[in-house]
């Protein structure tokens, strides 16, 4: 993984994993892996992985079991919450560029319309949702 | 063989302590030069430190002072929980950035002399690292490359199970993917108990494996803290900041 070195790289990490759930790369329940596995595969040091995976469970999305290791939340109302969060930063985006161009509430709503069944494209979503 | 060695019961204890480095005043003169210049610096376990500065800003006497290479120096240094001497260099690898080994020997011949030297040396790691640099066993030194035999000298180091290592430009005639092997070695080793202390240039190579750096000019520590810290503060990368650091203030 390629990490923009001018900002925190936990924070980064945060992001990272925060998508992984989202999109059930690490499905409700599911074990991940561990610290220094972890901090191989990205190729980051592992006290930094610590920092990002104990935010994580301050936000609810991981669960650490002091014998058997760390989990996602098997609460699906919080990956909902989640994914509800990443889409309305997304959203965000789309109406600040749309109000740019002055573009009206129903002409943006309407254009979503049109581009949802066309976008209607598995890979393109995962493309999208790790771009 | 006089190397002090010690059980596991006795390493545990040991290592309770919290820091791995602690330096108060140190002063090292070479004649009229003032190379190391009232130094203080404290670093804890557990953590991956780069050690930056320009040429002869003191990286490297830093170094063979806290390994124990120097000996005439003043204030106060201690290592691994010890003075810099037998004890300390018991538990700390240093990896200095000249040869060190003679050129008609071959890999296997230093590998056994680590394996007699050091307590801690761990051989089947040190073979799976030359194995894994595509080195041979039976290769002598002098029939190697700069870069080869600098692969040779990190399997050696970085297979000490040591408290500190000390490692003085290790990957800056290595090729790339050998670099990230290294690194990658620096990653699976380190423990919470242990303490590896990195001089580079190469700041960008080494930026995602850092938990600190420490930036010395003059002889002194100039700016010292944890690499997402100083991001967060400055929104800058480690290499952006060590480039800006470098160009103000004239001596």
């Amino acid at each position: 993984m390629e990490f923009d070195t001018s900002s925190p790289i936990w924070l980064q990490l945060v992001t990272e994993f925060s998508r992984r759930v989202a999109t059930a790369e690490w499905a409700a329940g599911e074990r991940i892996p561990g610290v220094r596995e972890l901090a191989l595969q990205l190729g980051v040091n592992p006290n930094t992985v610590q920092r990002a995976l104990t935010e994580m469970e301050r936000d609810g999305l991981f669960r650490s079991e002091r014998t058997s290791g760390r989990f996602v939340t098997d609460d699906s109302s919080r990956v909902s919450r989640l994914r509800r969060e990443l889409a309305a930063g997304a959203a965000d985006d789309y109406i600040r560029i749309s109000r740019g161009l002055s573009m009206e509430l129903r002409d943006a709503t309407v254009l979503v319309d049109e581009r949802w069944n066309e976008n209607d494209n598995p890979n393109h979503d995962q493309a999208r949702a790790e771009g | 063989m006089t190397t002090p060695t010690m059980t596991r019961h006795e390493r545990r204890d040991e290592n309770t302590m919290t820091s791995a480095i602690e330096i108060t005043g140190l002063t090292k003169n070479y004649g009229g030069l003032r190379a190391l210049d009232g130094l203080d610096l404290t670093l804890p376990t557990g953590q991956i430190v780069g050690l930056l500065g320009e040429n002869g800003c003191g990286k490297t006497t830093l170094l063979k002072v806290l390994a124990g290479v120097l000996s005439d120096h003043t204030g106060e240094v201690s290592i691994a929980g010890h003075r810099p001497g037998p004890e300390a260099k018991a538990r700390v690898s240093f990896l200095p950035d000249a040869s060190f080994l003679p050129d008609n020997a071959r890999v296997s011949e230093c590998v056994a002399t680590y394996e007699d030297f050091f307590a801690d040396f761990d051989v089947a790691k040190a073979d799976d690292l030359i194995e894994f640099f595509g080195l041979q066993q039976d290769m002598r030194l002098k029939q190697m490359s700069k870069g080869m035999r600098e692969k040779v000298q990190i399997a050696l180091a970085m297979s000490r199970q040591a408290t500190v290592y000390l490692l003085d430009e290790p990957i800056s005639g290595v090729d790339p993917a050998a670099r990230e092997v290294i690194l990658d070695g620096m990653v699976r080793n380190l423990s919470e108990d242990s303490l590896v202390l990195i001089s580079t240039h190469l700041v960008h190579d080494l930026e995602p494996i850092l938990d600190g750096v420490v930036m010395m000019r003059y002889g002194k520590v100039l700016l010292a803290g944890a690499v997402d810290d100083l991001r967060a503060e400055h929104g800058k990368s480690i290499d952006q900041m060590f480039r800006e650091v470098y160009q103000w203030s004239p001596r």
